[in-house]
């Protein structure tokens, strides 16, 4: 699972809605796997980033060169689209857990994959 | 795909259904390949995204992750669902490089509003349409689906579903829910008049509704079909037949 991922995931436990965000990263098994460099798309998902669950995530992850915030003009600076490049899209954690801030619910991470199966109770009807 | 005869809707739940035996036809059988793919291709046309842009863009339904492959193949990055633990694990496999989530679409997608810039989904939406345990109930579900889609796509994106609906029925169950969450849209029927290559796209708006992309026949591969019609059957629930346009 990508930080981008994690950073977009919500919790979808009955009644929790946006207080389901951001889920709780846990990570026993990290890999770092070089992705492709694509100014244009780190550059359109800027926006989207939840800085603080993002900062959060990555302090969990104990990743350095972390930018703090946009900065002005991110999208032509080449030296922050990597950075934010490398953070969303090339650490991947392999085994952990995700917990809903809100439930308390666990989603278990296993070979990079999030268990987000829900019990009936657990399903919004 | 079915055995003799029976839709495998009918069969038990999609991750019974999908275990490590269909996987492996998934990778190995070059056919079913070639068919997802195609699929996967129309899918990804239908959706009309902006010329040359990367989009951020969710597979329902991913399993080997067929379809997501021919996404990072345009340029996209992908995050993909399955129920499925085998074809999930075949993803792995193949190595694909969208980010996967073990998950059933029937009880929600887990991201918040405005992640998505556009949704796929090959062959996965009617598996919604069969109650698997006691407690499932189909319209339910569906709408559970659509609604959450309708969250997480960005405002004015689309989604385009692949589907093998059994009959009208089903096919306007599935239109109705998604109609109550909020989307406009139509379905595309590629090759009607083929029982062998008839083909159902439901490509579903979140924001003001745009044009319905012509569906394709076999004589308008090359050039533009003279004769034939094809019905686009709007969901307000009237059919509506028009000619095809000049590409």
């Amino acid at each position: 699972m990508k930080l981008l991922t994690h950073n977009l995931l919500s919790s979808h436990v009955r009644g929790v809605g946006p207080r389901g965000f951001p889920l709780r990263l846990q990570a026993t098994e990290v890999r770092i796997s070089p992705v492709e460099f694509n100014p244009d798309f780190v550059a359109r998902m800027i926006p989207k980033v939840e800085w603080a669950a993002l900062l959060e995530a990555a302090d969990t992850l104990h990743l350095v060169e972390v930018p703090k915030e946009p900065i002005q003009g991110y999208e032509h600076d080449e030296r922050f689209l990597r950075k934010m490049h490398h953070v969303l899209l090339e650490v991947d954690v392999l085994e952990g857990t995700l917990q809903c801030p809100e439930s308390g619910r666990l989603f278990p991470i296993s070979r990079g994959i999030p268990n987000m199966l829900l019990s009936d109770e657990e399903t919004e009807t | 795909m079915a055995s003799r005869g029976q839709r495998p809707e009918h069969s038990g739940p999609p991750e019974l259904f999908y275990d490590k035996k269909e996987a492996r036809k998934y990778v190995r059988n070059s056919r079913m390949i070639d068919v997802q793919t195609k699929m996967a291709g129309r899918a990804l046309e239908l959706l009309c995204l902006p010329e040359g842009q990367p989009c951020y863009l969710l597979d329902i339904g991913c399993g080997s992750g067929l379809s997501g492959d021919y996404l990072s193949d345009e340029g996209h990055y992908w995050v993909g669902i399955d129920i499925s633990p085998a074809m999930l694990d075949a993803a792995l496999d193949r190595d694909t490089e969208g980010d996967l989530l073990l998950g059933d679409m029937g009880q929600g997608i887990p991201f918040k509003p405005g992640s998505f810039d556009g949704c796929i989904s090959i062959s996965a939406v009617q598996w919604l349409c069969s109650a698997n345990k006691k407690s499932d109930i189909p319209a339910k579900r569906l709408y559970c689906f659509f609604s959450a889609l309708y969250s997480v796509l960005v405002h004015g994106a689309r989604a385009v579903l692949q589907l093998y609906p059994e009959n009208s029925e089903q096919l306007e169950l599935i239109t109705t829910q998604a109609t109550k969450a909020g989307f406009t849209g139509g379905v595309v029927v590629d090759y009607p008049n083929s029982a062998r290559a008839k083909k159902f796209y439901l490509c579903l708006f979140s924001g003001p509704s745009t044009f319905i992309p012509m569906a394709q026949n076999e004589a308008n591969e090359e050039e533009e079909a003279r004769e034939s019609t094809f019905t686009v059957e709007s969901l307000s629930g009237s059919s509506v037949a028009e000619t095809p346009r000049r590409k």
